[in-house]
């Protein structure tokens, strides 16, 4: 089985290496927001009282939990496609195990959006962003954790429905919410207590908080969010590898 | 040896609340080494059929032993031991062909020289040879239709299944793509299944025909038997006079069937064995004197056999 998942992964890893354009497109959004809000943004916690290394820090793990999640909410695209060229079924009718069809594609999604974020937290570090290391590599961790969810959830999701018209709208109505629910753009703690309780039954909260501990240096904060990440996780990829190893069409 | 055997295969899918039968407990036999076709109507449960074969649905009931290995109990067995051809194929666009080859090659779990020299020796043997570094979305329809099949030999299978292969194809490539399906029996020896909609593809493909309708097989023989079974041949001869004193010596012949009278002068014969009726008929004619005019002699066709058997409409030949 882990054989077959380096095939499958280095299949992949290579078209994707082929075709980087889509590695450079999913990276778009969470720059434009970096470059154009970021500073806005910092400098408006900073004129409430927070330092201006700390906006930063507050700033840059909700712009990584939005590459997270929109990266990987659309990978599940290019399977319908590949559905619909008959790759899947040609796969299917290998020895292949169906374990490393999906595993392959989503470490090859994990290894992308990791390097992504690697970019993003260089781009940051001009504008003002200081971090641990150690806090960074955890948040790369949350990173990695994330991408293996939403990537498992998209291709359950793409297998499930078969059609980009149908998971096109689907996407779009559910990920803005998500984001904004999860405090990506403004920590969830200076929200009215309305939103702020709705925002509790969001996982990725919890993820971006503690993203956020990591990155200002509180590392016993981290746990509740390590938590919710591995359970999502270990959810998603159930999910993901029950559909993939559905024997009917 | 018998290197598919089907018992009772049977599936239904579920239509909102109504159970539709697509396969309803088929039995089936292929030697190895054969080239058997699988004909049926739209609808009439081919593709299931095929698909329960390759592992890709499971079956509601009934057993399956594909070279040697058992449907149910082995599908992963029966994987490696066989090839699959989809209708519409299944590569990746921005692949390259020998890139295709040899990544199908590690999904079998060939070793990679191994791998590398079957992608090569079905690159040849398929007319591919020059066309490896190219991108899989630049090929032509026969060219991509021949990398299916490589792609579908790649580990040497012991059957091969072929799921409409030439549906699409221009003339040309289709004479083409099936002188490579006999080939890859006469090279490697591969028992080949496949399902057409094209009569004259079946025809000249099979040695044995296997006709489904609304999900049971309703014949199977080889392609001759079939024709002469269900049909006959037909001569037609347009006499110089009234043919109604044709039409007693005719009939008196042992190979003449039926004889009907179409138009005063023509008389229509149901023969067997058309291409030797016709001296028959024509001896007879003259020694009573009859003049011939025009004598026609038509072959049945697996046309005649198809629609007799199915009550449907097929494609007829030529016509895409």
């Amino acid at each position: 089985m882990f054989r077959d998942t380096v095939v499958v992964f280095r299949r992949y890893l290579r078209l994707s290496l082929r075709n980087p354009i889509w590695i450079f497109v999913g990276l778009v959004q969470p720059v434009v927001f970096l470059v154009f809000f970021g500073p806005l943004m910092t400098r408006t916690l900073e004129s409430s009282g927070t330092a201006p290394a700390a906006a930063w820090q507050l700033f840059v793990p909700g712009i990584l939990v939005q590459l997270s999640l929109f990266s990987g909410a659309f990978v599940g695209f290019a399977v319908i496609a590949e559905w619909r060229a008959g790759v899947i079924e040609r796969l299917r009718v290998t020895p292949v195990s169906r374990l490393a069809l999906l595993l392959g594609r989503v470490l090859r999604d994990v290894a992308v959006m990791v390097a992504q974020a690697v970019v993003l937290i260089l781009t940051a570090l001009p504008f003002g962003l200081r971090a641990p290391l150690g806090g960074v590599l955890i948040s790369l961790g949350f990173v990695a954790l994330l991408a293996l969810s939403l990537t498992s959830l998209s291709y359950a999701l793409a297998l499930a429905l078969r059609s980009e018209d149908t998971m096109a709208p689907a996407l779009n109505i559910s990920l803005v919410p998500l984001m904004l629910l999860s405090g990506v753009l403004l920590p969830m703690a200076l929200a009215p207590k309305w939103l702020d309780t709705l925002s509790r039954i969001i996982p990725f909260r919890y993820v971006v908080d503690a993203m956020r501990a990591a990155f200002t240096g509180h590392p016993a904060d981290v746990l509740p969010g390590a938590a919710v990440a591995t359970v999502l996780c270990v959810l998603s990829v159930a999910v993901g590898i029950r559909t993939f190893t559905r024997q009917n069409r | 040896m018998t290197i598919i055997d089907v018992r009772g295969l049977t599936r239904s899918f579920r239509a909102g609340k109504r159970s539709v039968a697509a396969v309803r407990g088929i039995d089936l036999a292929v030697e190895a080494g054969e080239i058997v076709g699988f004909l049926g109507p739209n609808g009439a449960g081919k593709t299931t059929t095929m698909r329960m074969l390759t592992t890709l649905l499971r079956p509601d009931a009934g057993t399956a032993r594909i070279a040697g290995a058992d449907l149910l109990a082995d599908p992963a067995g029966v994987r490696r031991r066989i090839g699959y051809v989809a209708q519409s194929g299944g590569t990746e666009q921005a692949c390259r062909v020998t890139e295709e080859l040899e990544c199908q090659a590690e999904f079998y779990r060939l070793g990679r020289a191994t791998g590398r020299h079957r992608a090569r020796l079905l690159a040849e043997q398929l007319e591919l040879g020059e066309l490896g570094p190219r991108t899989i979305g630049t090929l032509s329809g026969g060219q991509r239709r021949r990398l299916d099949l490589a792609l579908g030999m790649v580990h040497a299978p012991a059957v091969l299944f072929l799921d409409e292969p030439t549906t699409g194809l221009d003339p040309h490539s289709r004479a083409n793509l099936w002188s490579h399906i006999r080939g890859l029996r006469a090279e490697f020896g591969t028992t080949i299944f496949l399902t057409t909609h094209y009569l004259e593809e079946a025809d000249a493909l099979s040695d044995r025909i296997l006709v489904i309708d609304e999900g049971r097989i309703v014949a199977e023989d080889t392609t001759e038997a079939l024709k002469r079974r269900v049909s006959a041949d037909v001569i037609t001869v347009e006499v110089g006079e009234d043919a109604s004193r044709a039409r007693a010596v005719l009939e008196a012949l042992p190979r003449v069937r039926e004889v009907t009278m179409p138009a005063p002068r023509t008389l229509r014969l149901a023969v067997e064995h058309g291409d030797r009726a016709v001296a028959d008929v024509v001896l007879a004619l003259q020694a009573i004197g009859v003049a011939i005019e025009a004598i026609r002699v038509a072959r049945a066709s697996l046309e005649d056999v198809f629609l007799q058997l199915t009550r449907h409409d097929a494609v007829p030949a030529g016509r895409n």
